[in-house]
């Protein structure tokens, strides 16, 4: 429900100006409408068509109804033969072994990141707080060259480590889980001190459980980020056995451009690919909503 | 050792005046403080400034990447790779320059249309008595959060030749054009099209005239056709999330100024301009600002939906960047232009942070934490 709706604890509201005329709220309604088709018909284009065949695609991109009706395409992608250059089941393990390392990493590290950043006094503090906000600004796609040129000197470029190492950390994570610390009162933390518990006690079982909101946010984040991450996957590898759904797609999709269309196998290898950061959006949408309101922080 | 520091506070603290015992919390906090901040530094550091530092030396080099950089076997050329984007004539140049004509048109016309989309949506989703709205919410936003693969993707097959964007133009009696194959500009198409223009044909680069190596008349032809189809997409996907920060700062509009608006007697447009509009100003500065940042970075729709062609009309610095290392296998060459592009971003940015400090950072970091 609305954010507004649950802060002002009455859903019930009257409009402070009169209602509009009947004729203009039914155009309003069919223009809202429209909007709602803009937005959501190309998914549905997608889908349909997952289940049509090339020529049926090619011939009738509008019709809402297959015909004829075929699994083919989800056959070829889980197909023995890994269907056409298309090793759908490879680019799914590995996007599923990074995004879930990815993921605990980032909880993990940015949390502790974050907790040292909010409350800890240490020497340096405030450099590293300047660094983090420093490093936000700088725009990821700058960083190809020079990120492969890393990757390159330690000799771990086309590994795993290479995909996972540079993405355990990010920025915008320490700030989300930083900010979060800040609110959580003091008295919190003094209690258990006096109690005689000590910092890294402080911090696993007194604080983050705390953060359970927060955190929740993060690992969703966390996850849609390195499920949807490209850039850097294709300037960390470039064997095909570390193909990701994304740098997979991205070669199937950009080469093909001029051959063979096939459009429901890489449309249905998209649709695969959308479908666990939708499961978890329509599930979790108000961390989302969270996450694309803190995306704005500037401090 | 952990035990160690757990147990240590507190017995000291007891007995002695609390000073002392209080710098040895902070002693142990030192500590911790670095080693709970060390993944971090360790991450950025080695993936955010060793690149950044290890890239300034390579714009500096005329590099393969095959050998090792710091050897004399890449040759140092000083500031000639930049010298090369932007004042020596030639190729480079005007790659280069064609790649920031489109960018700039990217930016254009991706950063009004968004915002403007964006509020609208928001203000549209806002409406008390609108029914569906959360379902409506969730349908803006959902193109979002998926994977800019997998949208593209999904673009290139609606505006294919004969896609799906093709036959309903044709419902209204319109031939699409072959979208992701046409390389002419789209003012150069309008203006031609009401005559003012001779041909579509673009004009030969004459030398000397025109700017960065690039004719004038190729400047102002507008994105092509092929780079409206990415902006359309840049908007699709990206009005959600700024809807949402729209959304966020509407509903911080306190209740009783909308109200006492209301009893003066102002009608709706009076409330949209006089009332709402200016309490988003700051928000509707951040949202142009982030798009304004994000726009200059378009690299992943490129990649899909065009590599650069038709004629390089899709080109962007940071594909280019990305082309001049991997593909031209010239590194130094790529690193000053993804050097020139992160003064552009780093420009804009800190203007965005300093514009948001002046008109009141207190609200806005607020607002955005919540």
């Amino acid at each position: 429900m609305p954010v507004a709706e649950k802060l002002r604890g009455s859903s019930v509201e009257r409009p402070i100006l009169p209602r509009l005329p009947r004729p203009v709220r039914l155009t309003g309604y069919a223009l809202v409408l429209a909007f709602g088709l803009l937005y959501a018909l190309p998914f549905v284009l997608q889908v349909v068509t997952s289940f049509k065949t090339d020529p049926d695609a090619a011939s009738r991109p509008l019709s809402l109804i297959p015909s004829p009706w075929t699994p083919g395409a989800y056959h070829q992608l889980f197909g023995a033969a890994g269907g056409d250059g298309v090793p759908f089941s490879r680019w799914l393990g590995n996007s599923t072994l990074v995004a879930v390392l990815v993921t605990a990493g980032r909880v993990l590290f940015n949390s502790m990141a974050g907790y040292a950043l909010a409350r800890l006094r240490f020497r340096g503090r405030g450099m590293l707080t300047a660094l983090v906000i420093g490093v936000m600004a700088v725009p990821p796609v700058v960083l190809l060259i020079p990120k492969f040129l890393v990757l390159n000197t330690f000799g771990i470029f086309d590994t795993y480590a290479a995909m996972v190492f540079p993405l355990l950390v990010d920025a915008a994570g320490i700030f989300i889980m930083k900010q979060f610390f800040e609110s959580v009162p003091r008295e919190v933390e003094e209690a258990a001190r006096i109690d005689g518990a000590g910092i890294v006690r402080i911090f696993w079982s007194v604080v983050l459980p705390m953060a359970r909101p927060a955190l929740i946010t993060l690992t969703i984040l966390s996850f849609q980020g390195s499920w949807n991450e490209f850039t850097h996957f294709l300037v960390s590898t470039q064997s095909s056995e570390f193909e990701t759904l994304t740098t997979g797609l991205a070669r199937v999709v950009s080469g093909g451009l001029g051959k063979g269309t096939q459009y429901p196998l890489k449309l249905t290898a998209a649709l695969l690919s959308t479908i666990p950061v939708a499961v978890l959006f329509f599930c979790f949408q108000r961390y989302f909503v969270r996450g694309a309101n803190s995306g704005s922080v500037k401090e | 050792m952990t035990a160690d520091v757990i147990e240590r506070p507190p017995k000291r603290r007891a007995p002695r005046s609390p000073e002392p015992g209080t710098r040895n919390l902070r002693r142990g906090e030192g500590l911790w403080g670095w080693l709970f901040v060390s993944p971090m530094v360790t991450v950025l550091g080695l993936f955010l400034l060793l690149p950044i530092l290890m890239a300034a030396w390579v714009s500096l080099l005329d590099w393969d990447g095959q050998s090792n950089p710091f050897t004399a076997d890449a040759r140092f050329v000083g500031l000639d790779n930049y010298r090369n984007l932007l004042t020596e004539d030639g190729l480079d140049r005007t790659l280069f320059a064609t790649s920031l004509r489109n960018n700039l048109y990217y930016v254009l016309l991706t950063v009004p249309l968004q915002t403007a989309l964006a509020l609208t949506l928001a203000i549209v989703v806002n409406q008390r008595l609108l029914r569906g709205r959360g379902l409506l919410r969730t349908t803006f936003f959902f193109p979002s959060v998926t994977s800019s693969i997998a949208v593209s993707t999904v673009f290139l097959f609606l505006f294919q030749g004969s896609g799906a964007i093709n036959r309903m133009l044709s419902w209204i009696g319109v031939q699409g054009p072959n979208w992701f194959a046409d390389s002419r500009g789209v003012l150069r198409v309008l203006l031609s099209g009401l005559g003012l223009v001779d041909s579509v044909a673009p004009g030969a680069a004459a030398p000397g005239e025109g700017f960065m190596g690039l004719a004038w008349s190729e400047w102002l032809a507008g994105p092509s056709v092929a780079m409206s189809t990415l902006i359309v997409l840049a908007v699709w996907t990206t009005s959600g999330t700024f809807m949402l920060i729209f959304l966020a700062a509407l509903q911080d509009i306190p209740r009783e100024l909308e109200e006492a608006a209301a009893l003066d007697g102002v009608n709706r447009r009076q409330m949209l301009f006089h009332v709402i509009l200016p309490a988003l100003r700051p928000v509707l500065f951040l949202v142009l600002t982030l798009g304004l940042i994000s726009t200059w970075q378009v690299f992943d729709q490129v990649y899909v939906m065009g590599q650069g062609e038709p004629g390089n009309t899709t080109l962007t610095p940071a594909f280019l960047s990305y082309t001049s290392g991997f593909e031209d296998a010239d590194y130094g060459q790529g690193a000053a232009i993804a050097f020139i592009l992160l003064a552009i971003v780093l420009v804009l940015t800190a203007f965005q942070r300093w514009a948001l400090r002046e008109r009141g950072p207190r609200t806005e970091v607020r607002r955005a934490g919540r």
